[in-house]
């Protein structure tokens, strides 16, 4: 019987063939956590007594929840992990040279096709993108992974995902995502891998595979995987200078489960509040006025996102009524957006364009919502209460519906515009 | 261990961001958090909730974030155990791994009510609902796991690993 992806890689970092179901300990290439959970691992390492992290080159400290600084506390905060950060020589990424984390990692070249890598945010499964392993996890396990080099995982089952057919003008890896949550439900995926494949997969360019992988958590999956192909090698060639040994399925391999999907017909889809499970075409929703939209995020902040926007925005205006609030995933989406002249676009239609943070992707600032809001955001989770208030309202969407939304200031699709 | 405790029930999908929400996470202190537990699902729950009482949820119970404040918080307020009908894994994970007893078992969460007193004995393997008198007999955990759980945690158990390894060292 042949093994998964999945299974490759976890074979070759416990150093024995696994399957799923068991119990591995397996060795980790790459440990990351961020200023909300550093400091919660930083107290549980010193318990164990040693001085050093096992390999400070595979320790990754990303402020970027609450930073630059939003209060006396996030910045004591931010301060624990810099100091620690320093201190061992780990990989650390401050204020003006990083930016949300699962952006910057990739940008960095630090995620590679059959790694195994482990991160305190849950989002670090977008790393499946690249052909690893990455899966999220609390503190104490990312502190228990810097001391031992090793983390223990349950060998996930995966689940195969097939997507046929060929993906209408405008319609990216945000909508593919949306409408696979929507058919699975937010624990379609417990537990297991989603490996996605197809031929509308091997078409995808990797930031919309990257904002696939990086919302398999919200199908409850362990992490979200795709092959290694030209595409993915020609994004590495650019940044990586490691060599990787990316691995794929065998013919043979065992699925928990293969969905198949057709997505010719596919409409651009927002999942209303509360769960990102709860989708429908963005012009079937009805007339629902909003407040404010969020572009940005590890799901949808990086520059293709952002050229999307723009062309949306080029020569329009956001709405009235409409706070539209554009946060480059990394300094360098924020470089290449004001070269390409995408910032002065999004400054003239009216939008706020920041420095890069997650900011009020987790509610914590720049964007907050009062009682009774409406957002439409390409941020990953509308639960209640995740950008403010809990009850306001979190409408999830990819960048063009977010930005058709914010110039005619209710949830729309681009095609409304005309 | 055996725990007894009063039931405080709860829905499916409970994601990490209503048990604990992200603006309270500028600290890792577990009383500080324990007074926003549940805030954005019942906002008076961190005034009601008693220690030693049991949280009872459905579906995917704490599925979200990697954010360790929520099982933290959870045992900040003095819950002895939840019982759900299945968890998110990062959240049964971090449970296990700062000592909150998690418990699966489907059924007994789909009948308990709120008020019940449940007795939960996880060396024995049940749940028992006292109002209905009925048992519910509950998986035991992984060696793996179960080895973190007897160690009191995993930092414990990880130390006790490393001081092991230097053990080693000096011998050699
Ligand atoms: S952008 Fe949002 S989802 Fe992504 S890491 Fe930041 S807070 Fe988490």
């Amino acid at each position: 019987m042949g093994q998964t992806m999945t299974e490759k890689i976890l074979s070759r970092a416990a150093g024995r063939r696994v399957r799923p179901g068991e119990i591995a300990e397996v060795a980790v290439d790459l440990v990351m956590t961020n200023d909300i959970t550093a400091p919660l691992s930083i107290r549980e390492f010193k318990k164990t007594g040693l001085e050093r992290v096992f390999d400070p080159s595979k320790v990754v400290f990303v402020p970027d929840h609450f930073v630059p600084a939003k209060d006396i506390k996030a910045a004591e905060q931010a301060k624990v992990m810099r100091e620690f950060a320093l201190e061992q020589g780990a990989v650390y990424f401050e204020v003006g040279r990083a930016g949300i984390e699962h952006v910057v990692l990739p940008e960095n070249g630090l995620t590679l096709p059959g790694q195994v890598i482990i991160g305190a945010d849950s989002h670090t499964c977008t790393y499946g993108a690249f052909n690893a392993f990455a899966t999220g996890m609390g503190s104490t396990d990312i502190a228990a992974a810097m001391a031992l080099g090793t983390t223990w995982v349950r060998v996930p089952p995966t689940i195969k995902l097939v997507y046929h057919g060929t993906l209408p003008e405008g319609i990216g890896g945000k909508d593919l995502i949306l409408y696979t949550i929507g058919q699975i439900g937010v624990d379609g995926a417990l537990y297991s891998v989603m490996e996605f494949t197809g031929p509308v997969i091997d078409a995808l360019d990797m930031d919309s595979r990257i904002a696939m992988a990086n919302m398999a958590i919200e199908a409850g999956a362990k992490t979200g995987i795709f092959a290694c192909d030209d595409r993915t090698r020609e994004w590495l060639a650019r940044v990586a200078d490691r060599p990787y040994e990316p691995v794929d399925s065998d013919p043979d391999a065992e699925y928990a489960k293969v969905i198949e999907f057709d997505v010719s017909n596919l409409k651009p889809l927002v999942a209303l509040p509360h769960l990102p499970s709860n989708v429908y075409p963005a012009d079937e929703v009805g007339d629902l006025p909003i407040d404010q939209v969020v572009i940005g995020s590890c799901t949808n902040g990086r520059i293709s996102d952002l050229r999307e926007v723009a062309k949306i925005l080029k020569g329009r205006q956001v709405h009235p009524n409409v706070r539209c609030i554009i946060i480059p995933g990394s300094q360098e989406v924020a470089k290449q957006a004001t070269k390409e002249g995408l910032a002065d676009i999004f400054l003239e239609a009216g939008a706020v364009f920041s420095t890069s943070t997650c900011g009020p992707c987790l509610g914590g600032y720049m964007g907050i919502l009062a009682k009774g809001e409406r957002c439409v955001s390409t941020t990953n989770r509308n639960f209640r209460g995740r950008m403010g208030h809990r009850e306001a309202e979190i409408i999830l969407a990819g960048p063009q519906v977010a930005a058709a939304s914010a110039v005619l200031g209710r949830v729309a699709s681009p095609a409304a515009l005309n | 261990m055996l725990i007894r405790g009063k039931v405080w029930k709860f829905g499916d999908d409970i994601d990490t961001d209503v048990i604990i929400p992200a603006r309270y996470l500028v600290t890792i202190d577990p009383a500080e958090l324990a007074k926003h537990v549940m805030e954005d699902i019942d906002p008076s729950f961190a005034g009601k909730v008693q220690p030693g009482d049991i949280i009872v949820a459905g579906k995917n119970f704490g599925c979200g974030s990697s954010r360790e404040h929520a099982p933290m918080a959870i045992k900040g307020a003095g819950v002895a155990a939840v019982v759900a009908e299945s968890y998110a894994r990062i959240f049964f994970r971090n449970a296990i791994n700062i000592g909150l007893p998690v418990i699966e078992a489907a059924d007994a969460a789909r009948e308990a009510e709120n008020g019940d007193i449940l007795e939960i004995d996880t060396d024995e393997g049940y749940v028992l609902n006292t109002r209905t008198g009925k048992s519910y007999p509950t998986a035991r955990y992984d060696a793996y796991i179960q080895d973190i759980i007897d160690a009191g945690g995993l930092m414990e158990a990880v130390t006790r690993r490393v001081q092991a390894r230097r053990g080693e060292q000096q011998v050699s």
